[in-house]
């Protein structure tokens, strides 16, 4: 059974998480990875995506997250999102939103490794529109 | 010697301007209160970063790899002054402080001979600026219709404080705000932005695994730092906006109450010597009988 361990998910306007959980599973730029208690010290941007938290109690929250970082240390985890939004506030509008703000950075992008960098951003996003269509 | 009607409208005049300011000062009360709590919220974000960069920042020390936002171009010749400051009056030496902070760092930089730009964000401070220096403001940034300012209003000062920087418009950035120390003082405050400084916690050195490399995390990291520090930057002064104006405000409705006190004992002196007056001729008339 897995043991309880610090979490902290924080946007720059708030703190929305701060609790004891039992595992995090976070969109890791080069893979999605989980985190159980005691992880090696750790350190990964994160890709546009969904972070899965799962309580003490059995529940499981859902946050969309895009851009920023998560920091595993011996002392807990600690995500820092520039954007975080619970899933249930999440609405297909704002996602939409962002995939032609994406598009739009696709089509300015300067040179091929911008160019590249805004495509991955955008594919990302299209994956999380299809994951929330399909909840 | 003013008549007893021209004390009268002072008194009403000064009444309401005593009710104006008291208004002030309530609005001005309720508003810090938000954005005190927005600006603690906005703290943890901004504290881990930096613990975090300062980390990272250590193992690149002296490389010659680093990242040009932390290293610096290597010249120092053209300097960005980026000034926040409110967007309203009314809040006692709130604006003019930092403004003045900005200003005499700016004539020391123009006095050793380097370029100076300046960056105002909020119309205040570019109000001040724009009499002795406003051949040198290159950008204003105007947040006047922003009610809540977010992490978007940032980033747009950010992206344009970037892309200067990579188009070599400038060497060194430095961020001029009000810190937040408590309702009745606000520490005008320069912080460097680029090149990033950081100061080294020994404690929390810890030998970190990294995902991607430390130096695609750092590329990635710094760009988002600026922008994170402005967002600091930008609610701090909002909170002490709002502590500053509710001071002044309270001053003035202090002023006015003791104006109306002593307007209103010239009022009564002079309306009693005018019945004496009265009393004298009615008197005298009767004696003269």
């Amino acid at each position: 059974m897995a043991e309880p361990f610090q979490f902290e998910l924080v946007s720059p306007a708030r703190l929305l998480v701060s609790g004891e959980v039992l595992e995090v599973v976070v969109p890791g730029s080069e893979g999605q990875f989980g985190v159980l208690k005691g992880h090696a010290p750790f350190m990964s941007t994160i890709r546009p995506g969904i972070l899965k938290v799962s309580r003490a109690n059995g529940s499981v929250e859902e946050y969309f997250v895009r851009g920023g970082f998560a920091d595993a240390a011996p002392t807990g985890l600690t995500v820092l999102a520039e954007q975080a939004v619970p899933v249930g506030d999440l609405d297909a509008e704002m996602i939409a939103q962002q995939i032609r703000d994406a598009e739009e950075d696709v089509a300015d992008a300067k040179d091929d490794e911008m160019k590249q960098k805004a495509e991955t951003v955008l594919s990302q996003l299209r994956e999380v529109e299809m994951a929330i269509k399909a909840a | 010697m003013a008549s007893l009607k021209d004390l009268r409208n002072r008194i009403a005049s000064v009444k309401a301007t005593q009710k104006i300011t008291k208004a002030m000062q309530m609005v001005a009360a309720a508003k810090l209160r938000r954005a005190q709590e927005a600006a603690e919220a906005a703290r943890p974000y901004a504290e881990r970063m930096e613990a975090v960069l300062a980390n990272l920042a250590t193992a690149f020390e002296g490389r010659d790899d680093a990242p040009r936002l932390l290293a610096g171009t290597g010249g120092n010749r053209v300097h960005l002054l980026l000034v926040a400051t409110a967007e309203r009056g009314l809040c006692g030496g709130f604006n003019t402080s930092i403004a003045r902070l900005a200003r005499e760092r700016a004539r020391a930089l123009i006095a050793e001979g380097k370029t100076v730009k300046i960056v105002c964000v909020g119309k205040k401070g570019f109000d001040v600026l724009k009499r002795d220096l406003g051949q040198h403001i290159v950008k204003t940034f105007e947040l006047r219709s922003v009610r809540q300012i977010g992490f978007g209003n940032a980033e747009e000062i950010g992206a344009y404080i970037r892309d200067q920087f990579a188009d070599g418009g400038f060497d060194v950035c430095t961020l001029f705000y009000a810190q937040f120390k408590s309702v009745i003082s606000q520490i005008p405050t320069a912080q460097q932005l680029i090149p990033a400084t950081f100061e080294a916690s020994e404690a929390d050195k810890v030998a970190y695994e990294y995902e991607p490399e430390e130096g695609e995390i750092l590329a990635d990291l710094l760009p988002r730092n600026i922008s994170v520090q402005i967002f600091r930057a930008l609610l701090e002064n909002v909170a002490g906006e709002m502590g500053a104006k509710m001071t002044a405000m309270d001053n003035a409705t202090r002023n006015a109450g003791e104006m109306i006190d002593k307007l209103t004992i010239t009022y009564n002196r002079q309306r009693q010597a005018q019945i004496t007056k009265e009393l004298i001729e009615i008197i005298s008339g009767a004696e003269a009988l």
